[in-house]
């Protein structure tokens, strides 16, 4: 019987009706203490190590600060500290502060190779569907779940439905991957994805680099969507090939074989099937305070009034309060304070190179304070090299090292009460980057044109 | 884990849709290393904003998708050290109604209307073991995934549970385990 790529993964990880092994367990500071904890308390052990893989990322500071004893804030420390301590005594490998390595844990799990095809990758953190872009089963989970993974190498899991979105036709210039996910969390709701590992295929995805794939299933948890996949192919292989922890010689023809096996079958079945012409997708901006909250960026803030559900109209007129916004102001008219490109979302070295080339020979604009935040130490490396970060700082960009930053607000990276900011980030929930702080997510690109102008500009005719 | 099988009591009513956790449990508190302790940061700022008024009750009646967003389990935590003992929603985001689940509070997901009417009710009884709401003037019964109805009936330890089945792991282990990265061999 023809298989989705979901059936396959989930069949050949169970291990009894309901228990799914896990290939992969990344962990990071935030969401481990307890689990570890829970661990001592019980005097158990990590089952495997070897599929453990642990950073430091939430609470970073991004100021080049070398070792965790000297994070200066002493509840970041303490969290950083404690995984230090965690993971040397339960042998779990940990890239912390002073690592090349270290980053944002869904950045350099990619980065590394530890991110394959065909795998059950989890991790304590809801971004981890980014995974999924390799055609693996990858989803976040609580800290008792972190704590099941850590003493059972498994998880109790009850089988998701099944969701594809089908692309069709070229993305127009100007128009990137996170524009077309911010374009289907618009259509199918905040809500729309849950229960669901979501599948993206069809010829738009197909096109897309390893990156832009990853930027959209980074973000399939802001529709509720479980899992995020896509099928690999050879734009992935030729990702993996070569780095640290992929398989050589023998091992990587193997590799492939079984990876080849993975895409849905011709005729499988899924629960939804979605279809989505991507040759109508503009360039995108969240208004409010959901991601699904999101509109054209040559439209206009929505009118609540016209919203036909008392529910949606409620919602709206709250979050236009919140983001200080009156309907029907057109988006190229909102201005910033602030500019930040960086996150799980959009902190890869393509994301980098996009936005450099955006404002390469320009300035940011008097009124915007601007930051760019590799998402690893690896990446930082790589722009430095390319000469990525001397385009950002002329333009009057600042360059910091790697970590989640102003995605959330953990570290000293934060909004002031107040402040609007254009964010190549996931989340413009109330509060997310700072108390107070106003939130709309968009591409590198516009973020970067956004910087330069201090307002939202339509990216496809803007010169 | 404390076994649960009626909650009753006063409701709480929180009437918004896609409350995220960060509300619930704003960022600035996740750096705590301990489980206890959340209860007086629930909805921080919009408590302390007067954005929202929030009685201590054992139930709390919130909007459709609540819990969307970050998989913090810290928001569970908070909601049941506040004093929350099972939560009614016309739907939960996943992660947060399996994280709710793994902590004994009860996600409970009953339709539109029977939520307006406990609400307007202001009382309700939870039992777990019938798979039923009720309330003066009506009753809904609610769907429960049968294993984490028992787990959490009985109280049990899932860690426990997942380790009585050590030996179908390590088979599996053996015979079915694909060729994968090896974390520990990647250079420090």
């Amino acid at each position: 019987m023809a298989q989705t790529m979901f059936d396959k993964i989930w069949r050949a990880h169970e291990v009894s009706e309901g228990l799914i092994y896990i290939d992969l367990h990344l962990v990071h500071e935030v969401t481990s203490p307890q689990a570890f904890d829970g661990l001592r308390l019980a005097d158990r052990t990590v089952r495997r190590p070897d599929r453990t893989l642990a950073t430091a990322d939430h609470n970073v500071p991004t100021d080049g600060t070398p070792t965790a004893r000297l994070i200066a804030d002493e509840l970041s420390r303490k969290q950083v500290e404690t995984l230090e301590a965690n993971c040397e005594e339960f042998g779990i490998p940990l890239y912390s502060l002073g690592s090349d390595r270290r980053g944002i844990v869904h950045v350099i799990g990619p980065e590394l190779g530890v991110t394959q095809p065909g795998m059950t990758i989890v991790c304590g953190d809801s971004h981890t569907s980014t995974h999924g872009a390799f055609g693996a089963l990858a989803f976040g989970i609580g800290t008792s779940e972190v704590e099941h993974v850590l003493a059972t190498q498994c998880l109790g899991q009850k089988r998701p439905k099944t969701m594809r979105i089908n692309y069709s036709g070229a993305l127009a210039e100007g128009v990137v991957a996170k524009d077309l996910i911010l374009a289907t969390i618009g259509r199918l709701g905040t809500g729309g994805m849950s229960g669901y590992a979501v599948e993206y295929a069809g010829e738009t995805i197909e096109a897309l680099t390893m990156e832009n794939r990853m930027t959209i299933c980074n973000m399939t948890i802001e529709a509720g969507g479980r899992a995020g996949m896509i099928a690999p192919d050879q734009t992935t292989f030729d990702y993996v090939e070569g780095r640290a922890a992929a398989p050589e010689g023998a091992e990587w023809e193997a590799a492939l074989e079984r990876w080849r096996a993975l895409p849905s079958d011709e005729g499988a079945s899924f629960d939804t099937e979605v279809e989505v012409d991507a040759t109508s997708i503009s360039p995108m901006v969240t208004w409010g305070t959901t991601p699904g909250m999101v509109t054209e960026v040559a439209a206009a803030v929505p009118d609540p009034a016209k919203m036909n559900s008392p529910a949606d109209r409620e919602s709206a007129e709250r979050a236009l309060a919140y983001m200080a916004l009156e309907p029907n102001t057109p988006i190229t008219e909102i201005a910033l304070d602030r500019v930040f490109i960086g996150s799980c979302t959009n902190s890869r070295i393509e994301d980098l190179r996009e936005a450099a080339a955006t404002v390469e020979g320009r300035l940011v604009a008097a009124s915007v304070r601007a930051m760019v935040v590799p998402g690893s130490e690896q990446v930082r490396a790589q722009a430095e090299r390319e000469g990525l970060d001397e385009i950002f700082e002329a333009a009057g960009f600042e360059w910091r090292d790697a970590g989640c930053s102003m995605c959330l607000g953990m570290n000293p990276d934060i909004l002031a009460e107040g402040e609007r900011c254009a964010s190549t980030s996931n989340r413009n929930f109330e509060g997310r980057q700072g108390k107070g702080g106003r939130t709309h997510l968009v591409s590198p690109k516009m973020a970067a044109a956004a910087a330069v102008e201090g307002h939202f500009v339509d990216i496809r005719d803007w010169s | 884990m404390e076994a649960v099988e009626v909650v009753e009591g006063p409701v709480s009513v929180l009437d918004r849709a896609d409350v995220d956790t960060d509300q619930i449990i704003p960022k600035q508190f996740l750096k705590r290393v301990e489980r206890t302790g959340f209860g007086e940061f629930l909805f921080y700022d919009w408590l302390r904003d007067g954005e929202i008024e929030l009685e201590a009750n054992p139930i709390l009646v919130a909007g459709r998708n609540f819990g969307c967003g970050s998989s913090r389990e810290h928001a569970p935590w908070a909601l049941q050290d506040f004093g929350f003992d099972a939560i009614i929603a016309p739907s939960f985001a996943d992660i947060f109604r399996s994280n709710c689940t793994k902590n004994g509070l009860l996600p409970i997901e009953l339709s539109e209307a029977a939520c307006a009417a406990i609400a307007a009710a202001g009382e309700a009884r939870v039992e777990l073991e019938s798979q039923a709401v009720s309330w003066n003037g009506g009753e809904e019964r609610f769907e429960i995934d049968p294993e984490i109805k028992h787990r959490l009936l009985n109280g049990l330890d899932e860690i426990a549970i997942t380790l009585q089945a050590d030996s179908e792991i390590d088979v599996f282990e053996a015979e079915s385990e694909a060729p994968g990265p090896v974390t520990t061999a990647l250079q420090a």
